[in-house]
């Protein structure tokens, strides 16, 4: 690394009032955004807030907007940015301001508490145990690395932009409606939700949340599409229309 | 008076992690009301961390495999100084623990008959470990979260409780703010589950997040309950070494179950050289024997790598004292070797430990399927904490329970890697079930007033500090101190000078910490809130300094230079700290039951 300071310029306030600071401080091999953030608030602004718990992009705590990113800031290296110019870091912009870095992510978990939970068939075996072949469940294990960092909500311009939060239920949620409709054990229906309270329709599939999902999850072609075709079939499949079946 | 919010449950449980949702989940299917306390937002507690597996004596790819051979197993980790009973309902319990997260939604890794898969791991003598790659703490804590929003728990995300309440001699209920706003709380309840974790945060170079100040420790000493085995904590042999930033972070057991192996600088598998004698029979004896271990022969027996954690550990501490260590301070662990005997090696390497490999890529620059890692000791976990009655769950404060890291006894002197996601199934299934129990039959007690106005002055005293100058300093410079302290002096290898040195150092600390001050408002203020954690995390590193000077021995997670072997005259009883009388900590030996007929029969049987 070239320069052994750096400037970062970080978003100081309480709901959504305040302005960007500038801090310098040291910089050294290997440190990342979280890194930088840490030694501010213990040598210069000790009430500086931010959210983190595991440092190592698998608790999806520390979600901001690095230099206009969203990113995991414990996984945002300085070596991978230009820090000849101040780095900017912000809150996610969808959600509400509290303080500093901290936005009010808790709409996540009421959405979440709407989505019909897991209901499994009956057991396979007489111990009340089930069989599952590991290629089944591949694309669920996919959906199930889901850290709940919300990036992919941030970045989502139906939620961002648009504001829907009462319509749409944003990707993170989306995917994990797909790993429970695509679980091999799940018998609940949810296609009815999806097309209505869940608003699968709002998505036009601009896979910004799958370029943001630091898990590397293919939201929109894995989960999104396929949950789109399933309510497709069932509402608008032009046969079953013909046949004046399936139509609810 | 400071104004406050009352909250009333029948429990409340304190921790949020695997063993807090698993006693809650259990409280609330007992019909009683469930309040449950996140110190972060709900599914990020470090279980999340945890990547290996959950250990289950099922037997789905070891038929001789059983909740015997995992009982001695463990009592064999823990140098006999474990909870025997809560060891028994561990073994016998965790196969359906496991399953029920099944019936949950979770999606464990398959056999080829499409059952649970199991993975080998240190001190298992058969694949025991049921696992999701190696994100098996994400599955389970995520399963349980998922399973328990829909139960009818009240859930308070970003709450820290600062103190517990005891009046008539019970537990009747808890203090403490939310992080949101500041805003100060009572928390009435006929139980109370403490399921907080451990205390890694005392030390500098750890796995643990910020959370772990042994928080749950602190509340129930401060409650008169006993603490036990401090001196065993765990180092995790390995962790990131570098660079600099990440040190500490786990780098999972799961590297060595899958064929990872510890070289020193020379290329040497050094941990070939000092196996125990009581594990000599166990381990193979030849390269050949280990690979073929890991490759699942049944014949074979397990590479040395694959030994107990605090014995991996103290080895890879000694090639480093000696000299031969990796260029930034640890050895190598070296995956990559395993392309010369597997066709797809990388691909394998990429499936199997798919987390290790984006964790490094991303914070290391190193690409695990080409080169080593580097590695060293990491503080990972707290063996002892809170003493318990091994079928309920309780302390010795009526109504007071602990489950998971934040309890003793199950793991003696040292934990197996795996049994802890176990624990905190059965273990936080017990504590929620009898903490109801405990609630139902009860009435619930008053809190004085007076003691609430001493806890909520107490709570905002960093403040009152700040604005008066004077001595107060800024609380995370003293953290570090402590830090530095701990690590240097009752770290993985310990003597008596040092560990005095340690205690004379908490002194110090503990009057710095009464002038922690913070700046700002009460809004998401982390200074604040780390100068709340100061009192827990030196309550905790006074007992672990004081149990480890006391036992003057090395057993386990306990290792001393100047008392380098086990010695006999320490095998029969555990160490306990209690607040004595004037406020000081007091130590005794609680003589340890002798093994009912039956168990010490099963031991011998799996020698």
């Amino acid at each position: 690394m070239s320069s052994t300071s750096a400037t970062f310029r970080i978003w100081r306030g309480e709901k959504g009032k305040g302005e960007f600071r500038d801090y310098k401080t040291p910089v050294s091999e290997g440190m990342v955004v979280l890194d930088a953030v840490h030694q501010i608030q213990a040598d210069q602004a000790n009430d500086l807030a931010v959210r983190w718990n595991c440092k190592a992009g698998k608790c999806g705590s520390c979600s901001a907007e690095v230099n206009g990113m969203p990113k995991l800031m414990c996984m945002t290296r300085l070596s991978d940015l230009p820090l000849d110019q101040p780095v900017t870091v912000q809150p996610m912009h969808t959600f509400p301001s509290i303080r500093d870095l901290v936005t009010d992510v808790s709409w996540n978990f009421r959405v979440k508490q709407e989505i019909k939970p897991f209901k499994p068939r009956q057991p396979d075996a007489p111990d009340g145990t089930w069989r599952m072949q590991q290629e089944d469940i591949e694309r669920v294990q996919e959906f199930r690395k889901c850290i709940e960092c919300f990036l992919c909500q941030d970045v989502c311009h139906v939620l961002r932009d648009h504001h829907k939060h009462d319509e749409f239920i944003g990707p993170r949620f989306l995917v994990h409606v797909a790993a429970l409709e695509m679980h091999p054990l799940d018998t609940e229906d949810r296609i009815p939700e999806l097309k209505k309270a869940h608003g699968v329709g709002y998505c036009n599939i601009t896979k910004c949340c799958t370029k943001v999902c630091p898990e590397g999850i293919t939201i929109t072609d894995n989960a999104i599409i396929p949950l789109k075709e399933r309510v497709v079939d069932r509402y608008y499949d032009p046969i079953k229309r013909l046949l004046g079946i399936g139509r609810k | 008076m400071t104004e406050y919010q009352t909250h009333e449950h029948d429990v409340l449980v304190i921790g949020a992690g695997g063993a807090g949702l698993r006693a809650a989940i259990e409280a609330s299917a007992a019909g009683v009301s469930v309040g449950l306390i996140c110190k972060s937002l709900l599914g990020k507690a470090h279980t999340v961390m945890a990547e290996g597996g959950v250990a289950a004596a099922m037997a789905h790819v070891d038929d001789r495999d059983n909740w015997k051979v995992h009982f001695s197993d463990t009592m064999r980790g823990g140098q006999y100084l474990n909870n025997w009973r809560m060891a028994e309902l561990h073994a016998k319990e965790a196969p359906d623990r496991v399953r029920e997260l099944e019936a949950w939604g979770a999606v464990f890794d398959r056999t080829k008959d499409g059952r649970i898969l199991q993975r080998n791991f240190g001190g298992h003598r058969y694949p025991r470990l049921a696992h999701v790659g190696d994100r098996t703490g994400l599955e389970m804590i995520r399963t349980l979260q998922d399973h328990g929003i829909h139960q009818g728990i009240k859930v308070y995300m970003e709450h820290t409780v600062t103190k517990l309440f005891v009046e008539g001699g019970r537990i009747a209920g808890a203090f403490g703010y939310d992080r949101e706003r500041g805003y100060l709380r009572v928390f009435k309840a006929k139980s109370v589950v403490v399921a907080t974790g451990g205390v890694g945060r005392a030390y500098k170079i750890t796995s643990n997040s910020w959370e772990y100040t042994g928080d749950g420790y602190a509340l129930a000493y401060d409650a008169g309950a006993d603490l036990m085995d401090m001196e065993f904590i765990q180092f995790h042999p390995t962790g990131m070494v570098w660079p600099p930033s990440v040190r500490g972070i786990l780098v999972t057991e799961g590297v060595r179950g899958e064929g990872g192996v510890l070289r020193n600088k020379d290329g040497k598998r050094f941990m070939f050289d000092g196996i125990p004698e009581n594990y000599k029979a166990q381990t193979a004896d030849s390269e050949e024997e280990g690979w073929k271990y890991v490759q699942g022969d049944k014949n074979a027996r397990r590479p040395p790598e694959l030994l107990t954690r605090d014995h991996v550990a103290r080895k890879i501490m000694g090639e480093v004292r000696d000299g031969r260590g990796s260029p930034h301070g640890g050895v190598f662990l070296d995956i990559a070797w395993i392309k010369s005997r597997l066709p797809n090696g990388a691909e394998h390497i990429k499936k199997k430990l798919p987390s290790m490999y984006h964790q490094f890529k991303q914070l290391a620059d190193i690409d695990i399927t080409e080169v080593p890692m580097e590695v060293g000791p990491t503080t990972h976990y707290t063996m002892g904490g809170v003493r318990v009655d091994g079928d309920t769950q309780m302390s010795t404060v009526p109504g007071l329970f602990a489950a998971g890291e934040c309890a003793a006894g199950l793991h003696g002197a040292n934990r197996l890697g795996g049994n802890s996601l176990s624990d905190l199934l059965v273990f936080g299934k017990r504590a929620g079930e009898h903490a109801a129990k405990f609630a139902r039959e009860r009435e619930a007690v008053a809190i004085d007033a007076g003691r609430v106005d001493a806890a909520a002055r107490a709570a905002l005293a960093p403040f009152d500090r700040g604005a008066a100058g004077g001595d107060a300093e800024g609380p995370y410079k003293i953290q570090y101190a402590l830090q530095d302290l701990m690590q240097e002096n009752v770290g993985i290898v310990r003597n008596e000078a040092d560990i005095k040195k340690a205690l004379d150092g908490i002194q110090g600390l503990k009057q710095r910490a009464g002038h922690a001050a913070a700046g700002g408002n009460r809004d998401y203020n982390p200074g604040w809130h780390t100068a709340l954690d100061l009192p827990s995390l030196l309550t905790c590193a006074e007992a672990i300094a004081m149990c480890a000077l006391e036992r003057k021995e090395s057993r386990g997670g306990h290792f001393r230079e100047d008392h380098p072997d086990k010695d006999p005259a320490y095998a029969g009883f555990n160490l306990v700290v209690r607040k004595g009388l004037g406020g000081r900590p007091e130590l005794r030996r609680e003589t340890i039951a002798p093994l009912r007929e039956d168990l010490k029969q099963v031991v011998e049987e799996n020698k």
